[in-house]
């Protein structure tokens, strides 16, 4: 869903959460994990969001990955408000607007990476003709387009996530949604992996990067910090969009 | 189509699990169908039987004079004789032909070709009464079995034994007990009877060729016959011929009111009452295999449960990058259809060659129904629904966080 931006238009925000309040029962009572959170993010930007195990920031990447829906408050993914939707409305959501990247990559075992990317494309209401075609662009924008009929166990640790990156492509989604893309990488391949968001990111698509470690989160344009279930830090980076660091090693 | 794809590489990726899961439907259903092939082929031949006796048919025997129950002293034993069948055809308008004859066994040779066989020594109409068709030559006369003349009929199975080729026995002359006897017909082939014997292992020769000649009788025993075939005109009137033929040989033979000196049964009803309790008896051996398919049901049920549990984090994946619930669903309810189908087309392709193996490798009699073959393979998809249903449902109600989440 690239679809172009007109100027004459105001732009809509790729993700808005305004007063986003979530909580779970615990123990009899209910507990806050979020406490209202207000978050923009713009197209064509790259935003962390840090913060220590049980601060919310979970809870808060599976509320804009729309895999549930908020309790309180607002959240609209491209304009469009989640509140209230079916679990079917939000897997369309989902499949038309989201790429997900995990931390344990998610691959299907025994599958090729070129089967693996093209998953996503059979829970399209009609069939994709040119899926192969799709998939393997996808690789090949990863550097995986020698690795087309690899199984995952047949690749290293930064492959594998490679290939989980171009399975997330596959649906030309308007956000890339990644936790903890890095967490289970060397620290040389997890900088293969970043210059890879970024180079993504640089090509023009939302990455939402969800993160503990703020060498990770450098890497993006803002930070976003949460704590305890509020927004703590909002703040732009040092680092410019168009600085090249670490790429082509 | 792609989910079919999709739940084919899933099964064959426990491709030992997907066998011994399957195993369970095959033997299920091949069990359904062989059974019913079993039941079936036992009906089928009563039928035939039914059939080749006609349904109009008293067989008379003399027994041992009994009253009310009581047997009475050995040697008081009744006789049937070839003036009591005249008489029953004469006396009797509603009966079209009394068949009487004598069994015996014997030798009979043909060059260097030797076989025993049993013989019986007939009058005219029991071919008639037994529905018995000539299949080249002819049958023997009135005259010849006045005369005792040396002739006989061959059955289909000897004239194979002696001959080879049952067409070249006509007109040959075989020595049956050492009586030299010209062959002057074959006799068309019936089969196999009620208990399994061969009815076509037998020689026909006139009643007085066999008893004077053959097995040398002398006296008032030259007419004796060891039983009557009774031929009626039709069904309605066998209950009504039964009793008249009874009360007309207690009255020849001076049996006294109250004994039982006969026995006169009627050979299809007795078929019928067989093939009911076949029947019955197969239906209850179908039932158990449907059990059996019931527990292969449930097996796949289990492997499912099994498969979703496992695989708890792919459908989280799913889930994430889009498919809904209703997709999660009938992906897995796929699953377990294919493994029921296959499982079914195994089974049928199974009982098949069991049924032939059991049909000309072992001679029973199997009769396989394709409606059975057609309900059973989509009773066995329903089970894949019904069973696959519940494991279906628990997958399609993850909720992706926790399914993700899943260790």
């Amino acid at each position: 869903m690239n679809r172009p931006l007109t100027t004459q238009q105001p732009i809509t925000a790729t993700i808005e959460c305004q007063q986003l309040s979530h909580s779970f029962p615990m123990a009899g009572e209910r507990f806050r994990v979020l406490k209202g959170i207000d978050l923009t993010v713009m197209p064509g930007e790259m935003v962390a969001i840090i913060g220590p195990s049980g601060s919310g920031k979970s809870t808060l990447m599976n509320l804009i990955g729309c895999l549930m829906t908020p309790e309180q408050g607002q959240l609209k993914i491209l304009g469009q408000s989640t509140i209230g939707m079916s679990k079917a409305e939000l897997a369309d959501i989902r499949r038309d607007h989201i790429g997900f990247v995990f931390q344990q990559f998610n691959l299907l075992a025994r599958t090729s990476a070129l089967d693996n990317v093209k998953m996503p494309l059979m829970y399209h209401d009609s069939a994709v003709a040119d899926a192969d075609e799709r998939a393997t662009k996808c690789l090949q924008s990863v550097g995986l387009g020698d690795r087309l009929d690899n199984h995952p166990s047949q690749l290293s640790g930064g492959q594998q996530q490679r290939v989980a990156i171009a399975r997330a492509l596959i649906n030309r989604p308007d956000i890339l949604l990644a936790d903890e893309p890095t967490g289970a990488l060397d620290t040389h391949t997890s900088a293969e992996i970043m210059a890879l968001f970024r180079q993504l990111n640089q090509a023009g698509h939302t990455v939402v990067l969800v993160t503990h470690e703020m060498e990770v989160a450098e890497q993006a344009d803002r930070i976003v910090m949460v704590r305890d279930g509020c927004l703590l830090q909002d703040t732009p980076t040092m680092r410019q969009t168009h600085v090249p660091r670490a790429e082509g090693s | 189509m792609n989910q079919l794809a999709t739940a084919l590489i899933s099964l064959r990726r426990n491709l030992m699990r997907s066998i011994l899961t399957t195993l369970g439907i095959i033997i299920g259903i091949s069990a359904v169908i062989i059974m019913f092939a079993l039941g079936e082929g036992a009906q089928r031949q009563v039928e035939e039987q039914i059939k080749s006796l006609g349904t109009n048919i008293l067989m008379v025997r003399a027994e041992a004079i009994r009253s009310v129950g009581a047997t009475g002293a050995a040697g008081n034993v009744n006789r049937l004789y070839i003036s009591d069948a005249d008489a029953i055809k004469n006396e009797l308008p509603e009966v079209v032909a009394v068949g009487a004859y004598n069994r015996g066994q014997a030798q009979i040779v043909y060059g260097n070709q030797n076989w025993n066989t049993g013989i019986q020594g007939a009058n005219v109409d029991l071919l008639t009464a037994s529905n018995w068709q000539i299949a080249d030559g002819r049958a023997y006369t009135e005259s010849e079995v006045r005369s005792g003349a040396k002739v006989v009929l061959i059955g289909h199975s000897v004239a194979t034994q002696l001959f080879g080729d049952p067409t070249f026995a006509v007109g040959e002359t075989v020595r049956v007990n050492k009586i030299p006897l010209r062959i002057i017909g074959l006799l068309a082939a019936k089969g196999q009877d009620m208990r399994g014997f061969d009815q076509d292992d037998i020689v026909i020769m006139p009643l007085t060729t066999a008893n004077r000649r053959v097995v040398g009788k002398s006296g008032k025993d030259i007419n004796r016959v060891s039983r009557l075939v009774v031929a009626v005109d039709q069904e309605d009137n066998m209950a009504f011929v039964t009793e008249e033929i009874e009360r007309l040989l207690n009255q020849r033979h001076r049996i006294a009111a109250g004994q039982t000196a006969f026995s006169i049964m009627n050979l299809s009803a007795m078929l019928s009452t067989r093939a009911e309790a076949n029947r019955v008896f197969s239906s209850l051996l179908a039932g158990v295999a449907g059990v059996s398919l019931l527990v292969g049901g449930i097996g796949v049920m289990n492997i499912m449960l099994v498969s979703v549990t496992e695989r708890t984090r792919e459908i989280g994946l799913r889930m994430a990058v889009g498919a809904k619930p209703r997709a999660i669903l009938s992906q897995f309810l796929i699953e377990s259809v294919v493994l029921c189908v296959i499982g079914a087309l195994l089974g049928v392709t199974i009982s098949l060659l069991a049924v032939m193996l059991m049909q000309y490798g072992m001679g029973w009699s199997m009769a396989l129904s394709p409606v059975i073959m057609l309900i059973s393979v989509v009773g066995t998809a329903l089970i894949g629904v019904g069973f696959g249903f519940y494991p279906a449902y628990k997958a399609a109600n993850l909720d992706p966080i926790e399914a993700l989440r899943f260790e």
